[in-house]
């Protein structure tokens, strides 16, 4: 049953992740994000993480999508990223390159080493629970072992939040930004050439 | 071990792999921060299999604070890219060379 | 009382710090005595602390005041080493120097620059104390340095005249080649006993590889050979009569010229464990720059150049004694030198002063007449350097030729004969000066001038290397200030000037007796100096009737000089042209051949050196310069402003280094 389901979610991540990059339109984007993050709840379902499922919904794809939506709705969701050419060089093949032989390369551990792959020692402070213990359990270690950095990311949002303000507010003279005058077009002027000779 | 645990760790290393692609060829920055949204779930899932592994709750106790962080990062970055359109409309990641040596 | 050693140096730069902040304000004669006062309490106290030396284990007292240079392994105090010739040395430095200070306050007298003298004066007495006081190489060449530096203050002390100052330039830079020679020595020293404190290195001497031993002494010759004025480096000491009478006595008689000689004495097992070659080049350079320089002598016009040929001649008889293993014979000579000559240079300058800075002999004569004290001090001084018993310097150049007869026949006949040529060219001297007829012009009155208004501040104007001078009329002063010159006859010099020179004849007439070779018990000088020298000093049997045969052949020689002498000058009764060859008055031509070297294709080698630093060395700095800029240039692109390529540069990063950890995993 549970490969079952790993195989159906896997094909919806998947198939969620490549709508993510390949999307002309950035709302079809969001979307596919959309698709695959309700994949993964499932497949945290999947490996007993109900607490984690809950919160991916609601927090991932229930706040950070839609915020993505809001600020694509606000910037103009007509703007297509022209998807056919590509102004740096060689950036698209050393992309793939790049990413082939790092996936190559994680895979290779886990293929060869097989079930060996992983090495770490079984807990014995912090056994799961089974059930509906996950939720409790994970409270109690998010309070007693682990309150320090929760403090800190009860913070860190805080800040969050203060920037996020701070950087939307309207300057008052609004100026678009002009075309940057580009270094080449000005030439690179070398420094003043040393004199050479009986200068001393 | 099981099978199952590695295709999930599979799994997450080709979504990574997805995610990190995207980020390089996407010039959209609202795409660029999805992107990173998927190489975040890509670990956050790995580190859930590697709990069910270990037999420790410590993995899905990590997940809960990148959950948190992903979610402040995306908020400045929002902000970053709501400024940075309002001033240039239509503005890509490629737009933005001021720094160049 | 041996503990007080430290103000011997400490006075003189008293005098040296007041005299250079308040020297103009003390003015003339304050400024003199206080210079003179320092340097003769520096004196006493090293009378009482030689009382206090000799009763010290091993006749050495050492102490040191503070570390000076702590770098690792080479550590440098600053501390003294007194023992039997540190204490020579300084005695004789302090009692010269003080006579030549009270000297100077009468022949500076007048001079608008008298405190200044003064203060250059004290700081060489300074430096000259810490040349032979301190306890390691370093501090030696400390001193070194400073009285080099003092020789060049003082010889351009009237340096508004180029002449002047370019025989200031010339001692200096001609010094600076030897002391390449010391510094070299101090590496190599270094280099091969770890320190190069005295008690610490020579000690080890002995057991030094013969290669190095000769090096570290060869090196320190270069040094000596360049300060004590032996061939090749002599060229600056007859120029440097330019300056005042008084620094021709102190430093180019008595003392620096002798830190040469010093130098080699005290590092003397080094030289034992050197090559057997080096002392015999030692002995050889010595008496063969004994003799050059006695050629020259006897065809100076210059009274005071006569001196200078002589000094760099007894010199060579100095070094001749240290190649020939004779230490105590070289101090013995240095100390009768330092009276004797020191004694001849200040009669010379009474006789200048008297003669209102005549200093050409050719109008000289019958002086003895109006200056009897310095005549007869000088004749004491003549005959001692003639080598005339019982005299001082009888005593010590006999005693440096026997142990040359003793080493070598050969370097006995030369000394010998440079023995007869130094009488010859000394009586030459007395008798063009004080004797014979009275060729100062006829227009001198007989009035005598009561007040002592002459101006004395002009310039010993000379050539520099001794060809015709230009006639300089008796009279004539070209200094800046002529107050009430009175134009008047040669006279007698003030008691400031004659009362040293009466000092000094006393010693030149008896020093001898510290070191006489009749018995083993009269050699008070050797016995005195065995701590230092014992080791390492030639000796031998010599029978009294050997004895007596050269004291008899030495005293004949000095007299067959003198009798020569006689006849030329004054009985006239041989040209003197024959004797007194252009060549030899123009020194043998070497300082000119130094000149059209220099000007020649020597320049062609300067001017190689500035275009290799100007391309070679300056192109390299310049380069490194350029190419890093060439190179920011190329590197700047990598930088494009591009987000996207800064993280595909990371994305590369992260895949070289997961590859990484790949290769030093095990599965």
């Amino acid at each position: 049953m549970e490969t079952f389901v790993f195989l159906v979610c896997a094909v919806i991540v998947l198939a969620g992740g490549l709508g993510v990059i390949v999307s002309r339109n950035p709302v079809h984007s969001a979307l596919s994000l959309v698709a695959t993050l309700f994949g993964i709840a499932v497949l945290f379902l999947n490996q007993d993480a109900q607490l984690l499922a809950a919160v991916q919904v609601l927090v991932y794809t229930g706040a950070i999508v839609v915020l993505i939506l809001f600020v694509l709705m606000l910037l103009g969701v007509d703007s297509d990223d022209d998807l056919t050419t590509e102004p740096l060089v060689g950036q698209r093949a050393l992309a793939g390159l790049a990413g082939v032989v790092l996936v190559g390369a994680v895979l290779a551990v886990y293929v060869i080493s097989g079930v060996d792959a992983v090495t770490g020692a079984r807990s014995v402070t912090a056994p799961l629970e089974e059930g509906a213990g996950n939720i409790a359990q994970i409270g109690r270690e998010l309070f007693t072992t682990y309150v320090f950095p929760l403090e800190m990311t009860a913070a860190l949002l805080t800040i969050a939040v203060v920037g996020a303000v701070v950087l939307s507010m309207r300057p008052k003279d609004l100026e678009p930004i002009p075309e940057q005058a580009s270094m080449t077009e000005q030439g690179d002027e070398p420094l003043t050439e040393v004199p050479e000779g009986d200068g001393h | 071990m099981r099978n199952l645990d590695v295709a999930y760790l599979v799994l997450s290393a080709v979504l990574f792999g997805l995610g990190a692609v995207g980020l390089l060829v996407r010039r959209n920055p609202l795409v660029m921060i999805m992107c990173v949204e998927l190489m975040l779930n890509a670990v956050n899932l790995s580190f859930v299999t590697f709990g069910r592994m270990l037999d420790d709750i410590t993995g899905q106790v990590i997940v809960f604070f990148v959950l948190v962080v992903a979610a402040a990062e995306v908020v400045v970055g929002l902000g970053l890219v709501v400024a940075v359109a309002r001033r240039k409309p239509g503005a890509t990641a490629d737009d933005i060379t001021l720094l160049r040596g | 009382m041996v503990e007080l050693v430290w103000l011997i140096p400490a006075l003189p730069l008293v005098g040296f710090l007041v005299l250079v902040f308040f020297g103009r304000r003390l003015g003339e004669p304050v400024a003199g005595w206080l210079g003179t006062v320092t340097v003769s309490l520096s004196f006493l106290v090293a009378v009482v602390v030689y009382f206090g030396l000799r009763t010290q284990p091993d006749r050495t007292y050492e102490v040191s005041f503070f570390t000076w240079i702590p770098a690792g392994r080479f550590q440098v105090d600053f501390g003294f080493l007194l023992d039997p010739l540190s204490m020579t040395m300084v005695l004789f430095v302090t009692g010269i120097a003080a006579l030549i200070h009270l000297y100077s306050i009468g022949y500076m007298h007048g001079d608008r620059d008298f405190p200044r003298f003064f203060t250059y004066l004290n700081l060489f007495v300074f430096s000259m104390l810490m040349l032979v006081l301190g306890d390691n190489l370093v501090l030696t060449f400390l001193g070194w340095e400073g009285v080099g530096a003092c020789s060049y203050f003082l010889v351009s002390f009237w340096f508004t005249k180029d002449a002047n100052a370019s025989a200031g330039k010339k001692a200096f830079i001609t010094n600076r080649i030897g002391d390449w020679g010391f510094m070299v020595g101090i590496f190599a020293a270094f280099f091969a006993f770890g320190t190069v404190k005295y008690t610490e290195m020579l000690p080890l001497a002995p057991g030094l590889a013969v290669g190095a031993a000769t090096f570290i002494a060869a090196m320190l010759l270069i040094g000596a050979i360049g300060k004590s004025a032996q061939f090749p480096l002599f060229v600056w000491l007859p120029d440097a009569m330019v300056g005042p009478t008084p620094v021709s006595a102190l430093i180019h008689a008595a003392t620096m010229v002798t830190a040469g000689v010093y130098l080699l004495v005290r590092v003397n097992p080094v030289l034992a464990a050197s090559a057997d070659w080096l002392p015999q080049l030692i002995a050889w350079l010595g008496v063969l720059t004994a003799l050059f320089a006695a050629t020259i002598a006897i065809a100076q016009t210059d009274i005071k150049k006569v001196l200078a040929y002589s000094t760099i001649s007894q010199l060579g008889y100095m070094f001749l004694a240290v190649g020939t293993g004779a230490y105590a014979a070289a101090i013995f000579h240095m100390i009768t030198h330092a009276f004797f000559k020191a004694l001849m240079f200040l009669g010379a300058g009474s006789v200048i002063h008297g003669m209102h800075d005549e200093q050409d002999m050719r109008r000289m004569g019958a002086l003895r007449k109006v200056m009897p004290i310095t005549a007869g001090t000088f004749l004491v001084g003549a005959l001692a350097i003639s080598g005339v018993p019982p005299f001082s310097g009888f005593w010590s150049k006999d005693e440096i030729l026997s142990f040359a007869l003793h080493d070598n026949p050969a370097l006995y006949v030369v000394g010998l004969f440079t023995a007869g040529l130094t009488a010859f060219y000394i009586f030459r001297l007395v008798f063009m000066t004080f004797y014979g007829d009275a060729r100062w012009g006829a227009s001198i009155d007989a009035e005598i001038a009561a007040k002592e208004a002459h101006m004395v501040g002009a310039d010993d104007t000379e050539v520099a290397d001794g060809a015709e001078p230009e006639p300089s009329a008796v009279a004539v002063l070209t200094d800046t200030h002529h107050d009430d010159h009175h134009g008047g006859a040669p006279h007698e010099s003030p008691w400031p000037m004659t009362v040293p020179l009466v000092v000094l004849a006393i010693g030149a007439a008896f020093m001898g007796f510290i070191n006489l070779p009749f018995s083993p018990s009269l050699e008070f000088l050797t016995n005195w100096l065995e701590p230092v020298t014992g080791a390492n000093e030639t000796v031998f049997e010599l029978s009294t009737a050997k004895l007596l045969a050269e004291l008899a052949i030495s005293t004949t020689m000095a007299l067959l000089g003198i009798t020569l002498a006689y006849f030329v000058y004054l009985r006239h009764k041989l040209d003197p042209k024959r004797i007194e060859l252009p060549f030899f008055a123009h020194g043998w031509h070497i300082d000119s051949s130094i000149a059209a070297f220099a000007g020649g294709p020597g320049r062609k080698l300067f001017e190689l050196a500035s275009l290799f630093d100007r391309v070679v060395i300056d192109g390299a700095v310049n380069g490194v310069g350029r190419a890093t800029r060439g190179g920011a240039a190329r590197l700047r692109h990598v930088q494009s402003g591009y987000v996207r390529a800064y993280a595909l540069m990371i994305a590369i990063g992260a895949v070289l280094i997961v590859a990484f950890v790949l290769t030093q995993v095990t599965f």
